[in-house]
């Protein structure tokens, strides 16, 4: 008896082969296999509704992910032996890896282990399954990025210590503290958290102005697994939008403990991107793009569109959006600044930028950099060049939500500081914006139990009360830190230079 | 007002096949080239099809492999054999 | 600007990051997977509680009774990190892929008897929900076990339970000729029939086991090393004697997955053991805990597949898992 198969196309073949995998356990109370996912107030009537939207196999996922994985490595390989760390633009530029592989690199791996828990934890086998890609994704974006550094980590220092520093340096709390905020709240927060707020609305900010800022800047390695990374990116972002309409599709009583979730998420997530701004605005000595271009393009425009199409389910626009968007001018700025006073207890060196790249970000900034930021600079450059290097000598006061240093202003007046309290059980918290004080205010109790770096150093939990003591306490050694110029880096790339017979830099 | 959809590729020859189907097939296009990538934005909705990029590309041409150099995306998605299509609904 | 030095020496600082040096001594290269596995799970400062186990932190050794000195030491001994795995995998697909093609082409599967066919929708088919079940499992140790050596494997562990079942349903689907119908009959065997349910109470039972190296020695050791051989060696065994062959391509993934993935699971116990009486007391708890459930499930199973023959092919079966415990330190009970 033969009967001729019927032929299946792909989405068919893709629903048979997940088709019913899971049951409603008996013997079991389905409550006690996924304790997780209800506590939260989410409601699902039916994780069915739930749409895979790249519908990958397996198999088919091996394939993909074996074929960049190949060509990932083989330019690893290549940059190793040729010594590629020799054609990046300056050695300035490889602060910016160094804050992408302190900072960035270890929230790959908590995402890594945070949709595990997700790919366990969902009711629904769909959600369940779109999880699991995504955590082996992360872990794969986590072991790239460790193997595209570690022949950069053999040149340049403020990567050799990072695994002790990760957790430990006060400025790595800003990334750090905002993962594991994440990771500690329940599963649906997480997802919308992580692959609606961060992925889908801001990680473009992330990945595509940096990346190619690397790729400007002759960096091959970061170029590489950066782009290779985001083509997983761009499935993470489908299920970030997909996971939202379909938690908002479920039950209209879940519509305001998203938007609950959307604001915080995007506000945490601005706050976390100002780093990357920096980055892009200082740390890349030829330049791409500006944060503020990147800000209209990929919020003002792409950002906005999305939330106009989430509008048909009662979703607004995040709250305090409108604050961001007033800072685009000069967040970078006042992060930079900061910075700059404080790489002294950092695995970061800092620099004035040269005329070439002050005069660029005067045609980004416009007058408020003209008046502002470019003066300051030009002083703390007078300072250098009489030898005397500006530093701070106490740690920053930093905010008790994104752990900042408070250096932000006012919305309308970027010469006023902002500094919020809130009083909560008798003790005073210092918020950096309305924006933090609301996350704050909203859930005191998780704001209290912050590890805050500035008081525990001043407490002496850190090694000792100077920042002396702190620095050694976090591994950093004295040349791994404070002005670029005269640094370990900086003399190891002239010696470079002089033995190629080009000309080296003029004095800084 | 805002109401682009956009994708992103690599800049290598891989990609683009695809980069000259989306300019075919999409009108209102907008391409914009920057250091290793192009970032293609239409008005609402930009679709890809098979057809087309199997036509530049003078072979068959599976459209999941588009994996291979995507590098954003914005837009409601949807993937079937023969096209994908980013759209915005409202 | 960039700089071309033809000639000039290049001298490295370091050979690696300082962690590693710590772990291996100066001096050594890392490799890759070594790079890729230690010092990457934050250890300290945790800035929250987690909302779901506000006892623990958020990555908390105490989610096990097991106790490491450094659980890092629980390796891989395939070494895989994403590359070699997803490479190493996507090579075996290459050829599994093939061999279902030929199969399905050729109609190799379709002159085998009816007798054979039934068992086949009936025993192999429904066990797709076993391996869904694993592969749930294994991302729970990916997700609440500690340090990145077992959750990394785990996670390919759970991918890998993830093609199982979609290589289950495949043949499914080439015994049906694409008709679904075949897939839902299998799941009503599976929460219906009595020899299922051995299993399914097992594996449901298992859903609920909170101690993820107990969950990782009832999964990848005892389930996996009593149904494993069950269906891909003495099932299979049968079919290819009765004139199924075929069949034997359409599995050839599972007979090379379980040899590999066995080498795992022996070798992470083995190293838990090893480390403390303690550990080695606990594993043997939870071995003569469940050791006995998932014999008498796969009996319930065997007897229908097997007949007169079962307890012979049970008894072979358990053997085996015996030696193996005897060889990773594990006080084997007197049946």
């Amino acid at each position: 008896m033969t009967t001729k198969a019927k032929r299946l196309n792909m989405n068919q073949k893709y629903q048979l082969m997940t088709r019913g995998l899971d049951w409603e356990t008996t013997y079991q109370d389905m409550d006690d296999v996924f304790p997780y996912d209800k506590y939260e107030g989410i409601k699902i009537k039916d994780w069915d509704k739930w749409q895979d939207p790249f519908r990958l196999t397996v198999d088919a996922y091996w394939k993909y992910q074996s074929e960049k994985e190949r060509k990932l490595y083989a330019i690893l390989d290549s940059v190793a032996q040729n010594n590629s760390q020799l054609s990046i633009s300056d050695a300035r530029y490889m602060n910016a890896v160094k804050i992408w592989m302190q900072g960035v690199t270890p929230l790959e791996y908590n995402a890594f282990r945070g949709f595990c828990t997700l790919g366990r934890g969902f009711r629904g086998a769909g959600a369940r399954v779109a999880c699991q890609f995504q955590a082996i994704d992360e872990m794969r974006h986590h072991q790239t990025q460790i193997h595209a550094f570690s022949h950069y980590n053999k040149f340049f220092n403020g990567m050799n210590q990072q695994s002790r520093i990760r957790d430990r340096a006060w400025y790595l709390s800003i990334p750090k503290s905002y993962f594991e905020d994440a990771m500690t709240a329940g599963p649906f927060e997480f997802i919308t958290a992580i692959s609606f707020s961060f992925e889908y609305v801001l990680t473009n900010l992330l990945f595509m102005p940096f990346v190619s800022g690397a790729a400007y800047n002759g960096d091959l390695a970061t170029t590489t697994f950066g782009f290779s990374a985001q083509s997983d990116e761009s499935r993470h972002m489908t299920l970030g939008l997909e996971i939202i309409k379909f938690m908002l599709e479920q039950h209209e009583d879940n519509v305001p403990i998203i938007q609950g979730w959307l604001d915080k998420w995007f506000w945490r997530g601005y706050r976390l991107l100002g780093l990357v701004g920096t980055m892009m605005d200082y740390m890349l000595p030829k330049k791409v793009m500006s944060w503020r271009q990147a800000w209209e393009i990929y919020w003002e425009e792409n950002g906005v569109a999305l939330f106009n199409d989430l509008a048909r389910y009662g979703i607004k626009m995040p709250k305090h959006h409108e604050t961001a968007t007033k800072e685009k001018n000069r967040i970078t700025h006042e992060f930079w600044s900061t910075i700059y006073q404080f790489s002294h207890a950092t695995a970061l060196y800092t620099w004035i930028p040269g005329n070439e790249e002050l005069d660029w970000l005067s045609a980004e900034y416009g007058e408020l950099f003209d008046t502002v930021y470019r003066p300051r600079y030009e002083y703390w450059k007078e300072l250098d060049d009489k030898g005397e290097r500006f530093f701070q000598e106490r740690l920053p006061v930093v905010c008790n939500v994104c752990q900042i240093p408070i250096f932000h202003t006012m919305p309308d007046d970027p010469l006023k500081n902002c500094c919020l309290v809130s009083e909560y059980k008798g003790t005073k918290h210092q918020m950096c914006s309305e924006g933090c004080l609301d996350i704050f205010n909203n859930e005191p109790e998780k704001y209290c139990q912050a590890y805050i770096p500035p008081q525990q150093i001043y407490q002496g939990n850190c090694g000792g009360a100077t920042l002396d003591d702190y620095r050694k306490w976090l591994h950093i050694r004295d040349e791994d830190t404070g002005e670029y110029y005269g640094s370990e880096d900086h003399q190891m790339w002239e010696k470079w230079k002089a033995q190629a017979g080009k000309p080296t830099d003029e004095a800084a | 007002m805002a109401e682009n959809v956009f994708i992103a590729l690599q800049n290598n020859p891989d990609a683009q096949p695809i980069i000259e189907a989306i300019i075919q097939d999409n009108e209102h296009a907008i391409v914009n080239e920057s250091p290793g990538m192009v970032k293609i934005d239409c008005p609402k909705r930009l679709v890809i099809k098979r057809e087309t990029v199997e036509e530049k590309l003078g072979r068959e041409f599976e459209l999941q492999d588009i994996h291979l150099t995507l590098i954003s995306l914005s837009g409601n998605m949807d993937e079937d054999e023969d096209e994908i299509v980013l759209q915005w609904n409202f | 600007m960039s700089i071309d030095i033809k000639t000039a020496t290049i001298e490295a600082k370091r050979t690696t990051f300082d962690h590693i040096v710590e772990k291996l001594g100066e001096g050594k290269t890392p490799t890759r997977y070594q790079e890729a596995v230690f010092g990457h799970q934050a250890e300290e400062v945790f800035h929250y509680r987690p909302t779901w186990d506000s006892e623990r932190e958020l990555f908390d050794a105490r989610r096990t009774a097991i106790v490491m000195n450094d659980f890092e030491d629980l390796l891989d001994p395939r070494q895989y990190y994403y590359g070699t795995y997803v490479i190493q995998r996507s090579k075996q697909r290459e050829s599994q892929e093939k061999n279902f093609s030929v199969v399905e082409k050729r109609g190799l599967l379709e002159d085998l008897d009816a007798v054979m066919k039934e068992k086949i929708s009936k025993v192999v088919v429904p066990f797709r929900h076993a391996e869904w079940g694993a592969n749930n499992n294994n991302y729970y140790i990916a997700g609440y076990g500690f340090q990145t050596p077992i959750t990394a494997a785990a996670t390919f562990q759970g991918m890998d339970r993830l093609a199982n079942a979609q290589y289950l349903t495949s043949i499914g689907l080439i015994l049906s000729s694409n008709d679904p119908a075949i897939l839902d009959q299998a799941k009503d065997e599976w929460l219906n029939t009595p020899m299922w349910q051995g299993l399914r109470k097992l594996v449901e039972d298992s859903f609920v086991t909170k101690d993820w190296f107990e969950l990782h020695v009832l999964q990848n050791y005892l389930l996996d090393g009593v149904f494993q051989p069950l269906l891909f060696k003495h099932f299979e065994n049968e079919v290819v004697k009765n004139g199924g062959a075929a069949f034997a391509m359409l599995t050839e993934f599972f007979v090379d997955w379980f040899v590999e993935s066995q080498r795992w699971a022996d070798s992470t116990i083995k190293v838990a053991v090893k480390e403390s009486d303690a550990n080695k007391a606990l594993v043997e708890s939870w071995i003569n805990k469940w050791q006995p459930t998932v014999i008498a499930a796969a009996d319930q199973l065997a007897e229908f597949v097997f007949a007169e023959r079962s307890k012979d092919i049970i008894q072979q079966i358990e053997t085996e898992l015996d030696a193996r415990s005897k060889k990773i330190g594990i006080q084997v009970q007197e049946k």
